[in-house]
């Protein structure tokens, strides 16, 4: 749109706490700790407990998605890009010590499709733990910060932003299907058997990587908490409403916006490398544009605005997908479409603001009522 | 010489599909900043629309030239209807189109694999476009692609034509310049959008109907095709023909001289450096419209 609209925010903001309802934040982050870490793990199956370890990583994507779209106002549409990077440099490694434990130098795979020139370059340096560690954090930001440098610096912004960050996802996937020799391919790094010297055939190590997965996720919600309510929080919100009075107050928006994209960036790749062990799968299919639209959706049904909001949110359409997509196919796909529309078209706060939008209707009937 | 040639006849018949998808986005998100990611469906519903009118006419080439302005209708209708419902609602909030019909889309989707099943299906093309055109040496130039190329500068043609010169066309320009003094001097904004979208639907359905003689027609078809398409008007420019008809030929062109060289796979991604590294020179696309926008 060419025409200047001031971009309104579609954020139903919260009335301003009371001093009771100053503990309601970390009373709520206090529940929220024991339910996933103590009634969780005692009350559901091992199944059960493995799936939720895989909505959980969902939910750490949406913390990156809350952080640099709910609050930035970034439409990152390519978060798959980044949750691939470290799901596939997670698997990589994981990869190679399975090939390592049954004397084996090439993963499974490779053995299979490769040309049989040994192990390529890139793969390597994977093989050492602590590097295949730091990359599923450091490749994700390192992309996300060479990207964002250029698209805010020359302020490529809004729709533009939203379609190149989506054909970023496009080209990664594509890329890795081309290249079936050293990346699986269309299967992608399948069939992964031990998570550092522990056999994910144990469901007692499955425990252990959930418990992994939810202290991850609790602590990546502390971090974007005192992110949110830290001064650069404020700048952030500032430059999603109003980025020219930021820059006219002499802040630099495009670096306060990259912040937050490699902030989002590297959560998402965190995600991925846990996704890895919980699932023992990654493949192009798991971060192409479908699931990158899919990680901002759940944010949005839930609240992008709002941490809680968007963490419910991402686990309950991704429970939701996976109860109902297996019985009843098409119509979940049509409840899904439904669902986005309505959420997302006439609850822009998302679920989070349907109290607030409630609240303030009723009040607003009352008063239409007396005056009547 | 000959390779050169048959790979850069490939670029060009790859843009001239691309130009076809992206001329209704041109207007849709490039002139009124809708990202309609249902824009794919209706290049399926227009696909599907050939399909039907095939079991009902024999005859492939009439049923073809019945196809284009049936396809358009059909395509056009749904887009207008769904301006009506949703759109309308959410110009205020240009990103969250993306989500929205983003959910349409899925629908529509679905709706198509009730409809006609989930596997592919085929049309057979009139026997003037299956056949090629040999220019000796070895070059050759397939009908149905001389056809989609000759398809795109027709409706490019129409488009250019209808918005210079028709009453609707300065109307059109008009609220995509400047909404608000539209709207004062007397122009029925809400109905310029509905129109607007309306014809920007329908071509959508018209590159449904050429692409169902390039390849199968799909509940996904329209997926494969919708963030290429974005692409070339994020690079040619809001709101500007010039720039998607250049960028559609320029992108088709060097995606193919990629491929020849590398491999598909590769070939996207350099192309999507090259986009970003043309945005750094040129941020708002090849031609700009000026306005005095701080936005």
């Amino acid at each position: 749109m060419t025409t200047t609209t001031t971009p309104t925010p579609s954020v139903v903001t919260p009335p301003p706490p009371s001093p009771l309802e100053r503990f309601r934040v970390p009373a709520g982050f206090v529940l929220g700790a024991v339910l996933l870490l103590g009634v969780a793990p005692l009350v559901l199956t091992d199944f059960r407990l493995n799936l939720l370890a895989k909505y959980l990583c969902y939910a750490i994507v949406a913390v990156g998605v809350s952080l640099a779209w709910g609050r930035g106002g970034l439409m990152v549409l390519g978060q798959g890009v980044f949750f691939g990077l470290g799901g596939y440099a997670m698997a990589m490694h994981l990869k190679l010590a399975d090939a390592a434990t049954t004397g084996e130098t090439l993963p499974d795979f490779m053995q299979l499709y490769g040309s049989g020139d040994g192990l390529p370059w890139w793969w390597k340096p994977f093989a050492n733990p602590a590097f295949a560690l730091a990359m599923t954090v450091l490749l994700p930001m390192a992309v996300a910060a060479v990207l964002g440098f250029f698209v805010f610096r020359r302020r490529v912004k809004g729709a533009y932003f939203a379609i190149l960050s989506q054909a970023l996802a496009a080209a990664l996937s594509i890329w890795l299907i081309g290249q079936q020799a050293t990346t699986g391919g269309t299967n992608g790094l399948t069939d992964i058997q031990g998570f550092f010297g522990y056999s994910l055939d144990d469901p007692v190590n499955l425990r252990m990587v959930y418990f992994i997965i939810a202290a991850v996720l609790l602590l990546l919600m502390v971090l974007a908490r005192q992110l949110f309510v830290s001064r650069y929080g404020e700048l952030l919100v500032a430059v999603r409403d109003s980025e020219e009075r930021v820059r006219f107050l002499g802040y630099d928006p495009a670096g306060v916006k990259l912040v937050a994209y490699v902030v989002a960036a590297g959560m998402a790749g965190l995600a991925g490398a846990l996704f890895v062990p919980a699932v023992g799968i990654i493949s192009p299919a798991l971060i192409g544009i479908v699931p990158s639209i899919g990680f901002v959706i759940g944010a949005a049904v839930g609240g992008r605005a709002s941490l809680v909001g968007a963490v419910l949110g991402a686990i309950a359409v991704a429970w939701a997908q996976s109860e109902l997509s297996d019985a009843f196919p098409a119509a979940w796909t049509y409840l899904q479409g439904l669902l986005f529309v309505l959420a997302v078209g006439f609850l822009p706060g998302g679920l989070a603001s349907l109290g607030v939008v409630l609240r303030r209707r009723r009040a607003a009937t009352r008063t239409t009522g007396e005056s009547a | 010489m000959t390779v050169i040639l048959n790979q850069s006849f490939t670029g060009i018949s790859i843009g001239a599909v691309l130009l076809l998808i992206a001329l209704g986005l041109t207007l849709t998100f490039g002139q009124m900043g809708v990202i309609n990611m249902a824009h794919g469906e209706f290049i399926m519903a227009g696909a599907y629309t050939t399909y039907v009118l095939q079991k009902s006419i024999s005859s492939a080439g009439v049923s073809l030239l019945v196809a284009l302005p049936l396809a358009f209708l059909v395509a056009g209708a749904m887009g207008a209807l769904l301006e009506w419902l949703l759109i309308r609602r959410l110009y205020t909030r240009p990103l969250d189109t993306l989500l929205v019909t983003w959910g349409v889309s899925l629908m529509l989707q679905q709706l198509a694999r009730d409809i006609f099943g989930a596997p592919n299906v085929q049309t057979s093309a009139p026997d003037l476009l299956t056949g090629n055109i040999s220019l000796g040496g070895g070059i050759t130039f397939a009908n149905s692609r001389l056809f989609i190329l000759g398809l795109a500068l027709l409706c490019v043609l129409g488009l250019t034509l209808i918005l210079r010169l028709t009453p609707l066309g300065r109307r059109i320009r008009a609220v995509v310049q400047n909404r608000d003094l539209a709207e004062v001097s007397g122009i029925a904004t809400g109905q310029v959008d509905r129109i607007t979208f309306f014809i920007g639907s329908g071509l959508a359905g018209v590159a449904g109907v050429a692409l169902t003689l390039v390849g199968p027609i799909g509940p996904t078809m329209g997926t494969n095709y919708i963030v290429d398409a974005f692409l070339v008007v994020v690079v040619g420019g809001i709101g500007r023909l010039k720039g998607s008809v250049i960028t559609a030929f320029a992108l088709g062109v060097l995606q193919s001289v990629l491929e020849y060289s590398t491999t598909v796979s590769v070939a996207k991604v350099i192309v999507l450096v090259a986009i970003v590294a043309f945005l750094q020179w040129r941020p708002q696309g090849l031609y700009t419209l000026r306005t005095r926008s701080l936005a």
